[in-house]
């Protein structure tokens, strides 16, 4: 099925090409039977196809931040080249950025230099796009693409970082990529890959009141397991899915690299539309009508198939968290730690080392244990909606005393709208202030780092071994989970 | 306009294979083995060390947090610190590299000597970074891979001949084999030492072209 699959696309791919931006005729129109949406992006995308090799595809946005771009610009200097269309790359720092005091020089010497090149890269190459520390449009890289309308449905969308699988949320094609990729796509706009297989996985039902939509893919990928989707790229559908709001679907998509996937996508909608409308490089006028037209193109054909599907029922879904050090180590709030025969044993040394590490002990219940630390951001849980929520939540409560609590909004822009909704005098009355945007403790490069053997509730996507601070311990959660935590002092299930 | 069938790699000839590549076609080594599942970029290569600009001296710090303890002294029980395993291939658990999407993971293990990853399932950033840096991720089926563990732990001496141009990979301890997976381009990439930029570029005109019929297709 799938090699056949295949090779119809190699003998098509070619022969025809698509524009990214107003195109108007699907895969199944070209009578090539039924696509899936994630065939209908890639084959309008492909540049050239080597025989047993990946495919050239064309890259529409591309979003740099100045960790892993470094040495891709490097490596365009030795080269001797230039960058091939700097207006398609978009340049924000935040993974090395301090949370306070912006405006005055970083002191750790190391981070500003990197910093320092980041700024020099941007100006020896003339991209034109480029927001350093405190510039409004400044914050995490997959935060601030939708935000400012960077992210459009139908585009091919790639950075230097796994959680690229974000912007799948408007129905792109969008993944991680390592460095010399990052450099490819500065000199040719181009990466060579090879075509992933499909998956679609179906959400019936609705996510009940006090469940986000971080529980629902932490529920999947424990699930899937963190290599569950290896391989695919992965299509959300179904009542759950539609139902959610853009933010809510960013951070559904955002997850999906957690299970393997190279990336997920939902088909936009009007829910899509409505969030775009009016952002600053979102087509305008005439030019957003004919867009309009083509993205509503955009959706998975009836009778496509998918290499693999599952199907999940959202009302089982219960708030979550996560025991172990990695993602799909995860259960419900009020339920115990796996045991030991409940592991196969190929897997035993890998779960005992992981539990060894967070302290814990196979069988353990977790509701009602002390935590230290909460961390509310990253690109997962970092955006105005999960600020509203913990702000709902805390109102009213205040922060417990053992707890040191960091509110990292996602960019200057979510910030702003924090005080303009007059969130933050709510959370300072309850004892909490909010920092300046980055990464911050996600992974912990700047200063923000949970200190050995302290217990993090941290609404980011990773616990793994020393993600958030050496000998540090994460408890991956939602934004409600986390606001439950902060006034309580331990984990608790988070009712009104 | 057909681009494909670029199998006699034209593009290829020019290029002059890298010293202590992959130009000899095969390797054989002992190996340090790594029985642990699920072993994310982040233990790799942890976050602090990501502040370079340059791709030099990553393989120092490779495994960091498990490698060396706070005071910078070496872990003794951790493999990479006992002397009775050493070489160039790394045998890991399954599922070896998910997480970030780093590329400072594949500099560190190519930093640190390591030409091949043996695994039973690789996370597929890691595995292209991997190969863009001349480090061939070798998959093996749960079997082969317990066996290999089994006759390190017998003889930490035990060797893996790693072939990439005949596409095997023999235990020599049992004499068992399994074929290596990899497509034919990457294989001539590895086996000539070309990169996929070098690919790209070659493609600029074809490049623009797209770009045209994208902008006029409306
Ligand atoms: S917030 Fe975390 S996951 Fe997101 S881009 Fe930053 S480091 Fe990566």
């Amino acid at each position: 099925m799938r090699k056949e699959k295949d090779k119809d696309n190699d003998m098509t791919t070619n022969t025809k090409q698509i524009s990214p931006s107003g195109f108007n005729e699907s895969s199944a129109e070209r009578g090539r039977g039924a696509s899936t949406l994630f065939d209908k992006i890639w084959d309008a995308h492909v540049v050239s196809t080597i025989e047993d090799g990946p495919t050239q595809l064309y890259i529409d946005r591309h979003f740099c931040h100045e960790v892993t771009s470094p040495q891709a610009f490097n490596g365009l200097r030795e080269r001797g080249l230039k960058v091939f269309r700097p207006e398609k790359t978009t340049m924000t720092a935040d993974h090395n950025t301090p949370t306070k005091d912006q405006h005055l020089p970083v002191k750790d010497p190391v981070s500003r230099r990197q910093l320092e090149a980041f700024a020099k890269n941007a100006e020896e190459f003339n991209m034109p796009l480029f927001y350093p520390l405190g510039h409004e449009k400044n914050g995490v890289v997959h935060i601030i693409g939708p935000e400012n309308g960077f992210t459009q449905p139908g585009m091919t969308i790639v950075c230097g970082d796994s959680h690229t699988s974000t912007h799948g949320a408007f129905g792109t094609i969008a993944f991680g990529i390592g460095t010399s990729e990052v450099e490819m796509v500065l000199a040719t706009q181009c990466i060579l890959q090879s075509r992933p297989k499909t998956m679609r996985i179906t959400f019936n039902g609705r996510i009940k009141p006090g469940v986000t939509s971080k529980d629902l893919a932490l529920y999947m990928i424990s699930k899937l397991t963190t290599g569950g989707a290896t391989g695919y790229f992965v299509e959300y559908a179904g009542e759950a899915i539609r139902n959610l709001t853009m933010e809510e679907r960013m951070t559904v998509c955002n997850l999906s690299i957690e299970m393997g996937a190279r990336g997920g996508l939902i088909a936009p909608d009007e829910t899509t539309f409505n969030y775009m409308k009016g952002r600053e490089f979102m087509p305008k006028g005439e030019d957003w009508e004919r867009s309009l037209a083509y993205w509503k193109t955009l959706k998975s054909d009836e009778d496509a198939v998918f290499d693999k599907e599952l199907v999940f029922n959202a009302d089982d879904i219960q708030p979550r968290i996560t025991y172990g050090t990695n993602p799909g180590m995860g259960m419900g709030i009020n339920e115990s730690i796996p045991t030991l025969d409940q592991i196969d044993e190929a897997g035993r040394i890998s779960f005992k080392k992981s539990l060894d590490y967070m302290g814990f002990k196979p069988g353990e219940r977790l509701l009602g244990k002390k935590i230290d630390y909460v961390f509310l951001g990253s690109c997962t849980n970092g955006r105005i909606e999960d600020f509203r929520l913990f702000t709902n939540y805390i109102k009213g409560k205040k922060k417990a005393d053992n707890i040191i609590a960091w509110l990292v909004p996602g960019s200057w822009k979510v910030r702003k709208q924090i005080e303009e909704e007059g969130l933050d005098k709510i959370l300072e009355e309850a004892g909490f202030e909010i920092r300046e945007p980055g990464c911050s403790a996600c992974l912990a490069m700047n200063d923000d780092k949970i200190p050995a053997g302290k217990y993090a509730v941290s609404t980011t996507n990773r616990n793994f071994e020393g993600r958030q601070g050496q000998g540090a311990r994460t408890i991956l959660a939602g934004p409600l989970v986390a606001a439950a935590a902060a006034v309580n002092g331990k984990i608790t299930m988070p009712t009104p | 306009m057909q681009t494909s069938n670029n199998t006699n790699n034209s593009y290829l000839s020019s290029q002059t294979p890298p010293s202590g590549g992959w130009g000899a076609g095969s390797l054989i080594s002992s190996v340090v083995p790594l029985p642990i599942e699920n072993v994310d970029t982040d233990q790799i290569i942890p976050a602090r060390f990501l502040k370079a600009t340059d791709k030099k001296g990553f393989g120092d710090n490779l495994f960091a947090d498990w490698r060396f303890n706070k005071d910078g002294s070496p872990k003794t029980e951790f493999v990479l610190n006992d002397p009775n395993y050493t070489g160039e291939i790394l045998v890991a658990g399954k599922n070896f590299g998910s997480g970030s999407s780093r590329e400072h993971a594949a500099w560190a293990i190519a930093g640190y000597g390591f030409k091949v990853v043996v695994s039973s399932f690789f996370a597929d950033i890691f595995r292209n970074n991997a190969l863009n840096n001349g480090v061939l991720p070798v998959v093996v089926s749960p079997e082969f891979l317990a066996e290999i563990f089994e006759s390190v732990n017998k003889d930490s001496k035990t060797t893996l001949k790693v072939d990439l141009k005949s596409q095997t990979i023999i235990n020599n301890a049992t004499g068992k084999s399994e074929s290596i997976e990899i497509n034919s381009y990457k294989k001539d990439c590895l086996l000539n030492g070309f990169d996929d930029i070098d690919y790209l570029l070659s493609k600029k005109e074809l490049i623009e072209e797209w770009e045209k019929k994208a902008s006029t297709a409306h």
